[in-house]
């Protein structure tokens, strides 16, 4: 067997705050992940649970990495991207960043 | 005679029937309406479970400490809680209660064949909570602290009615080819893996 991976969530990428022109909502992420282009096969992933995964300087209860953690709530546009809420807004350093779009809560 | 019934009383040449004093209507009555608790018209309905999880189907666990592990559902439990097992001996999973929400059913079947009653046993409420210890109190629980704490005990019989559980699925597995260390691997996603795509 080779050697087994223990991933259980997809990656996607914090490409930007939902917006307008000039006026940006941080309420509202939007994340594309990898190998999603179209939005039937976003479908799959509403409603799943997402971990923006972090390293902070402070430890706080022994841990370095700190989680943010949210959930894909649409599909948003044509080529396969998500609009995501978290329960606090991501920090626009984020942008670019990957974050764990897990498999959870299931539907199969 | 009990107390509470009507006397008859004679005057002049008639009579005429008096209630007992309990019985007479009350001189007052409250000026407000006294207040009705409200019905509830709610209804706890028990939870609908996805049509896939049938007893006997292969599952994948998605979070928890046996995250990626396949298992074999044995139960459905009310409020969307499965009880799942390993087999223990094939992965390591014991008996065990999982959400429904955090399991991937595949299409993989195994016959249970095992002992209705015992299911009914593991599945009753109290079978998976502990035993709660008398605790010490004051002094004698201060001095305690220094001490080793005790190894946490598991509920007698709860390893036998694994092992008689899981000795039934074993033999059934063992009928398929190649079942046995389907199980015991476990599921993770590769680069390139997608599971929208996924037919588990």
């Amino acid at each position: 067997m080779p050697d087994a991976g223990h991933r259980l969530y997809v990656k996607g990428r914090h490409i930007s705050h939902q917006r307008a022109k000039r006026n940006t909502n941080p309420g509202t992420s939007l994340l594309q992940l990898e190998g999603v282009g179209s939005t039937e096969a976003a479908k799959f992933y509403l409603g799943k649970k997402v971990a923006f995964v972090y390293r902070a300087s402070k430890e706080i209860r022994g841990s370095k990495i700190r989680v943010i953690w949210g959930k894909v709530t649409r599909t948003h546009g044509n080529s396969g991207v998500v609009r995501a809420q978290f329960r606090h807004n991501l920090p626009p350093k984020s942008f670019g960043a990957s974050v764990r779009v897990m498999l959870y809560p299931s539907n199969v | 005679m009990s107390g509470t019934e009507p006397k008859t009383k004679k005057f002049g040449s008639g009579e005429r029937t008096v209630p007992h004093h309990t019985e007479k209507a009350p001189k007052y009555y409250p000026a407000e309406d006294i207040a009705k608790p409200k019905t509830v018209r709610k209804s706890i309905r028990p939870t609908k479970l996805r049509s896939s999880l049938k007893p006997g189907t292969v599952l994948i666990l998605l979070a928890g400490r046996f995250r990626g592990k396949r298992v074999i559902l044995v139960n459905n439990l009310d409020q969307g809680v499965l009880l799942v097992t390993g087999p223990f001996k094939v992965n390591g999973v014991p008996l065990r209660r999982v959400n429904a929400r955090y399991v991937i059913a595949t299409s993989t079947h195994v016959d249970l064949g095992v002992d209705k009653k015992l299911v009914e046993k593991i599945s009753e409420k109290d079978y998976f909570t502990k035993d709660k210890a008398e605790k010490k109190k004051g002094e004698e629980a201060f001095f305690k602290q220094g001490e080793k704490p005790e190894k946490k005990q598991m509920a007698s019989g709860r390893a036998d009615d694994q092992k008689s559980i899981d000795k039934s699925i074993i033999a059934s597995i063992k009928k398929t080819p190649f079942l046995a260390s389907y199980l015991s691997s476990s599921f993770s996603l590769k680069k390139g893996d997608r599971p929208h795509q996924m037919t588990f």
